[in-house]
């Protein structure tokens, strides 16, 4: 009796799976929130476990939720919103082209479903050490999609029993999760300029334009004025 | 279930499963560093700054106060529920407080 090689896939994905428990627990705390808030906007059992298990993205769920109004929903900025807050992942699963190149193309695109920003920078830690795989990046996807999609629902139902949330102040909650999210971003003084000119773009928008744009138009004006100031910082640098 | 709540989340779903497949398609034509790549890199912050911004805005003395608590016990404590919870309680409070 030999235990499997420790480069095989059944070994590979268990790996992956036991690496990850810890930022699966921390994923689903983020899970519950925002099934908690989910269930205040107005979404269904059923349309959580839909939005959580096809879409799997969580920063965009939650941008989704502040722009969810039942009846008469804004499905146009929803869905641009979604795609403009994901799109940093067109840069993620280019990097794992490498890995799973030698992969069919079908279960190429198969794997880029987990593509999520926890799993693809551990599975690409890995990598850099040389021993990542295509099982260990699935070990890490499967586990962290059954966290997001399990605390969720979980949010949800037990969000249900919260009656009149403005009573309790819970009207608050969308705020305080977004500045909490917000703050846990921060990686160094280069946000300083994509945040507040965001954010006053936004405000300056809200004014102008009815409805949810202001959140696309800030995303994205704070995003390229992050980038125009990184860009002139890194010239100078050289220079 | 209503049709427009099935359409956004699947249109949702399309749109993120494009980019995730998108980014494996077009891996040798994709910057890894540079302008574009920066641009992308700083969405997420610059959107989450944009809805928190007006938000808090709008928002009363009450708000305002709940704002600074719950980023000071997120900064403090480093863990997202104890943030809400926080902020919650800190409105609640601050309503009965100032009558609001």
């Amino acid at each position: 009796m030999h235990a499997p090689a420790p480069h095989s896939g059944p070994a590979q994905f268990w790996l992956g799976v036991r690496m990850f428990l810890p930022v699966a627990v921390s994923i689903a705390a983020y899970g519950v929130v925002w099934g908690v808030l989910a269930g205040q906007a107005g979404l269904s059992v059923l349309e959580v476990a839909l939005m959580s298990g096809l879409v799997f993205a969580g920063a965009s769920q939650f941008v989704a939720l502040d722009m969810w109004t039942p009846g008469n929903l804004p499905v146009l900025s929803i869905v641009i919103a979604a795609g403009i807050v994901n799109l940093r992942m067109l840069l993620m699963s280019a990097t794992l082209r490498p890995l799973v190149g030698h992969l069919s193309l079908p279960r190429q695109l198969g794997a880029m479903f987990f593509v999520s920003d926890e799993q693809w920078a551990m599975t690409m830690a890995e990598v850099r050490k040389g021993t990542g795989s295509v099982a260990f990046l699935i070990g890490t996807g499967v586990l962290s999609w059954f966290a997001w999609m399990s605390s969720t629902l979980c949010g949800r139902v037990l969000g249900a029993f919260i009656d009149d949330p403005t009573r309790y102040g819970l009207d608050f909650a969308f705020t305080a999760t977004f500045l909490a999210l917000l703050l846990g971003m921060w990686r160094g003084r280069g946000d300083l300029v994509p945040w507040i000119i965001g954010a006053l773009a936004a405000i300056l928008t809200s004014k102008l334009i009815e409805g949810n744009w202001y959140i696309i138009v800030g995303g994205l004006v704070g995003s390229f004025a992050g980038a125009l100031a990184e860009t002139i910082r890194e010239r100078r640098h050289v220079a | 279930m209503s049709l427009e709540a099935l359409i956004a989340i699947l249109g949702m779903a399309a749109v993120t499963f494009a980019i995730r497949a998108g980014g494996l398609l077009l891996a040798n034509r994709l910057p890894t560093t540079g302008f574009v790549a920066s641009w992308m890199k700083h969405v997420p912050g610059a959107v989450l700054a944009a809805l928190v911004a007006p938000a808090i805005l709008a928002g009363g003395a009450a708000e305002g106060i709940a704002a600074a608590v719950t980023a000071l016990v997120y900064l403090v404590s480093r863990n997202l529920f104890a943030a809400m919870l926080s902020g919650v309680l800190a409105v609640y409070l601050a309503r009965l407080a100032l009558g609001a």
